[in-house]
């Protein structure tokens, strides 16, 4: 029903999508006789909600982590705002406004949600490590200016109840939804989520549904995700990418894809 | 400071008076991004001033009502004064009310204009809309997820009060002569009370009925405007208006909004209110949350808890009333002071607590010792929408677990032979709103207000309330069947939720219980009870035998009274799905509907009286998100052994 009334809304709305902002050609990655993925091309232009899904072992997981650095592919190119490179860095990718969240969770378990959220803006922390320590100058107005930021995540994400909890007290789901504000304190152009609803229940995908597309829509942040639900992708989605054995075998609109005989052969298997 | 006599007669007065008087010092807080944003109150009286001028600028005119719906919130406390300054009456709703019941009251109180907090509630409004006709204006506060709604009557809080501004500098003076203009008598709220049958009906108050209710109550507790108080129960009920605005306006201390309804027990810890009214359910909460956790406690913990708290029970409630105590066990009391009392004040949040309420339905003798016993001035008071609460408060000293304390100053009660009361006072309702036959049933031609309660004066002039009158009844043949009296009883063990009790007219009595989830869930955690869910824990062999130990409890305690002793539970079942406003088995504020109860679960009923030992049920369950599912679960029939000094014989 909430998933429903934001789709409206967002059907509603003048779409802002705007030009390629991010976009791989012939990429290729093998891990020793492994091929994980084959001259993949793809583009994702600014502000739309991008889903790549595919199998399991199609290459999803390793296709985020070559547009976030973590791998570098052995072929093809990778053009982020205007600059080509041929393999991403981590530090590069987080510097230039790309975030992640991750299929199993990458936080801090002993910290508060407080500073976890903190952690995501690591990078955007100017003052020397000195002042930062005595709080004065500089460094206290800094750190105001990011605590309100990241105040202003936890309003949006629902959880200030849990602000001052240790993580790795909380259940899945919500920290789940920790894990995506400590990707988004780092005020990404392009959030790269895996997996985001894995492992969750109805009622936690659909407030997860909500969030991703209050996102896309508030903050106007480019959103490219791998998810296994079908429904939800097809919810989601502006375009959607399908990965199969590495391969690229579909790309388009969520209802281009669904109707796609190559797909449903891949997903329900096909007699040989 | 409680000079009270002379203060203004008008809550919009009230406001211009305390903006002049302290203007500068705090009025509310409001948890916002993790830090207490602080309106002062001049602040308060500018935004209720703005808000006003755009309400009136857009159409709203005096006399007609205001719809406010959401949580507490600043801004929807200066919406109640800006209507009020207008000479319009605020309607106050309960957020979590469902779309479709609020159709009623927009058609009944034709409101045109509506305050609402975020997108959940506009969504509910949009829904009506079509059978609301009068609705035209719709203000929001929270502006998140409604950029793209472009319906008509949308508009934000923001754009209403800059309009106000703009008008109001072309309209010098015009405010002012409105708040001049606003008399004791006008209507200054209007409450739908919640209904047990039929259509919510709305209790029309006066500025009087609402001011005179606060200055008995504010000269009796000698109320200052250094007290604290957290608003965080529904605004929508009258107990938290009074409270919370009310009183707020006329002793003019703070009130403090919480961040999230999630956050109220850590928002509380950092204000240290000085003041703290709560409902039962809310006490109970707390101490059902505080024994789940001295049961995970260390051994230590857990014996010099369960140490102290016996002697705080034998003394505790003594030392408050200051009674005489043993010098020896006024040493121990302060030992435990140190050790466990204030460690526990501190952890609920109420170490700076002064004065603590409660009311709005009975408490549990024990529940309510707990607190008291704690150092903690828990007292009760008695009170309805209609009468604008304040009726009898325990006074200082003379606290009684089980009554209600003597009638307040210029509080007339009478009872009826049939144990009905009958009330007369100041904060007297006028009537309900177009609704003639209902206001001459409840208030007769003496202005005598017939309350629906049973009770009784005991020696001390103490009133004491059993049930409502219409529901007490016989059991058995003769005794007296008050079924609140057992539920309440049932429901002061952590493990019970909420219990209906059955028996008039019947030949035993019988029950219904809803097992507490967490408490229950912890309980079965910690003896290695693997369950799925809530329908499967309830349905546990272990679970009934652990509620059939309360029950029986339960019954001993009722073998003791020879007046009750017939009522005692001969046999119950543990209901499969959580009693539910949104199903309509409660009340908004948590009553059990137990009429209609009984008519939809009819069939369990009848199983419980015609001696089989299972039934079968399907109930129809509404989700929050308004999709409506089936659960159908197979009840085992329990039968509790009562006790021997009973004259009726126990069925097998």
């Amino acid at each position: 029903m909430k998933l429903n009334d934001a789709q409206a809304g967002l059907a509603a709305a003048e779409r802002r999508i705007g030009e390629v902002i991010l976009a791989v050609e012939g990429i290729s990655l093998a891990f020793g006789g492994v091929r994980a993925l084959n001259d993949v091309s793809f583009d994702v232009r600014e502000h739309e909600v991008r889903a790549i899904i595919g199998p399991n072992g199609a290459g999803k997981s390793s296709m985020l982590n070559v547009l976030n650095g973590v791998y570098r592919p052995q072929a093809g190119r990778i053009t982020f705002a205007g600059e080509t490179v041929a393999a991403m860095e981590p530090h590069h990718s987080a510097a230039r406004g790309i975030a992640r969240t991750f299929q199993s969770l990458a936080l801090f378990k002993g910290m508060s949600v407080l500073e976890n959220m903190l952690a995501g803006r690591n990078l955007m922390m100017k003052t020397n490590i000195f002042l930062q320590a005595l709080r004065v100058g500089p460094a206290l107005a800094e750190e105001i200016a990011h605590r309100k930021r990241v105040e202003e995540i936890i309003d949006f994400l629902e959880i200030q109840h849990v602000r001052k909890t240790p993580v790795g007290r909380l259940p899945y789901g919500l920290q789940k939804r920790v894990d995506l504000g400590r990707a988004l304190a780092a005020e990404p152009k392009v959030l790269l989520l895996d997996e985001p609803m894995a492992g969750m229940n109805v009622e936690e995908k659909q407030d997860m549904c909500r969030f991703i597309l209050d996102v896309n829509d508030e903050f106007g942040t480019t959103i490219v995700l791998i998810e296994h639900d079908m429904g939800v992708v097809m919810d989601l989605s502006d375009r959607v990418v399908v990965l199969d054995y590495g391969k690229k075998i579909a790309d388009g609109t969520p209802d281009e894809v669904r109707s796609n005989q190559a797909v449903v052969d891949a997903y329900l298997g096909v007699k040989h | 400071m409680t000079a009270t006599s002379g203060k203004p007669d008008t809550f919009p007065k009230l406001l211009q008076h305390h903006a002049r008087e302290r203007g500068a010092s705090p009025a509310i807080r409001e948890k916002d991004l993790g830090i207490w944003q602080t309106w002062t109150w001049s602040e308060v009286a500018q935004e209720a001033r703005s808000l006003a001028c755009g309400l009136s600028a857009s159409g709203l005119e005096p006399g007609r009502h205001l719809a406010v719906i959401g949580a507490n919130r600043p801004r929807l406390y200066c919406a109640l004064a800006a209507a009020q300054s207008l000479g319009a009456i605020p309607v106050p709703f309960y957020e979590d009310a469902p779309a479709q019941e609020m159709i009623y009251v927009f058609q009944n109180a034709e409101i045109q204009f509506a305050i609402v907090e975020d997108q959940e509630q506009v969504d509910k409004l949009l829904e009506i809309l079509p059978q609301c006709p009068h609705l035209r204006h719709i203000y929001y506060d929270d502006p998140r997820g409604l950029r793209h709604y472009a319906q008509p009557e949308l508009a934000s809080y923001e754009s209403l009060r800059d309009a106000g501004r703009t008008w109001e500098a072309s309209h010098a003076g015009v405010f002012d002569e409105w708040v001049a203009r606003t008399k004791p008598g006008d209507t200054a709220i209007m409450m739908y009370t919640s209904g047990t049958t039929g259509h919510a009906k709305g209790v029309v108050l006066t500025h009087a009925n609402l001011i005179e209710s606060s200055r008995a109550y504010s000269d009796l507790e000698n109320l200052t405007d250094r007290e604290e108080v957290l608003a965080y129960l529904p605004m929508a009920w009258i107990g938290q208006n009074v409270f919370s605005y009310a009183q707020w306006m006329f002793v003019g201390f703070r009130i403090n909004c919480p961040e999230s309804a999630d956050t109220v027990i850590t928002d509380m810890r950092e204000i240290g209110p000085t003041y703290y009214f709560a409902p039962p359910r809310v006490l109970e909460a707390l101490l059902t949350q505080v024994t789940i956790r001295m049961e995970d406690a260390s051994r230590i913990k857990r014996a010099m808890f369960r140490g102290f708290m016996g002697l705080a029970r034998r003394v505790g409630a003594r030392l408050l009333d200051g009674r005489s105590v043993s010098a020896g066990d006024r040493a121990l009391y302060l030992l435990g002071g140190l050790l466990v009392y204030g460690p526990l004040r501190n952890a609920l949040g109420m170490t700076r607590v002064r004065l603590a309420y409660t009311a709005g339905e009975a408490i549990g003798p024990d529940l309510f010792v707990f607190y008291r016993s704690l150092g903690i001035n828990l007292k009760q008071l008695y009170g309805s929408t209609e009468t604008s609460v304040m009726v009898c408060v325990q006074p200082d000293g003379g606290v009684k677990p089980d009554t209600v304390g003597p009638p307040m100053k210029g509080v007339e009660v009478r009872i009826l032979d049939s144990g009905e009361i009958l009330l007369r006072c100041a904060g007297l309702f006028r009537e309900y709103y177009k609704n003639p036959e209902a206001t001459a049933e409840a208030k007769d031609a003496e202005g005598w207000f017939h309350t629906g309660d049973a009770g009784y004066f005991d020696a001390e002039g103490h009133l004491k309330i059993i049930d409502r009158a219409k529901d007490v009844g016989k059991v058995g043949g003769g005794t007296l069947f008050a079924p609140k009296y057992i539920e309440n009883k049932l429901k002061f063990f952590p493990y019970v939720k909420e219990a209906v009790a059955f028996g008039d007219g019947r030949r035993e009595a019988t029950a219904m219980v809803n097992i507490d989830a967490d408490a229950v869930g912890d309980w079965a955690e910690r003896q290695g009870i693997p369950y799925s869910g809530y329908t499967d824990l309830a349905a546990k062999p272990q679970v009934r035998d652990l509620i059939r130990d309360c029950v029986e409890k339960v019954n001993a305690d009722l073998a003791a009274d020879p007046k009750l002793s017939g009522s005692q539970i001969h046999r119950f079942l543990i209901l499969h799905k959580e009693l539910d406003a949104d199903d309509g088995e409660l009340t908004r504020t948590r009553k059990v509907r137990r009429r209609f109860i009984a008519e939809k679960y009819a069939s369990i009923l009848d199983a419980l009286y015609s001696g089989k030992t299972r039934c079968e049920v399907e109930a129809q369950v509404r989700f929050e998100d308004g999709r409506v599912g089936a659960v159908r679960a197979e009840l085992e029939i329990v039968s509790a052994k009562t006790s021997e000094s009973v004259p009726l014989k126990a069925a097998a």
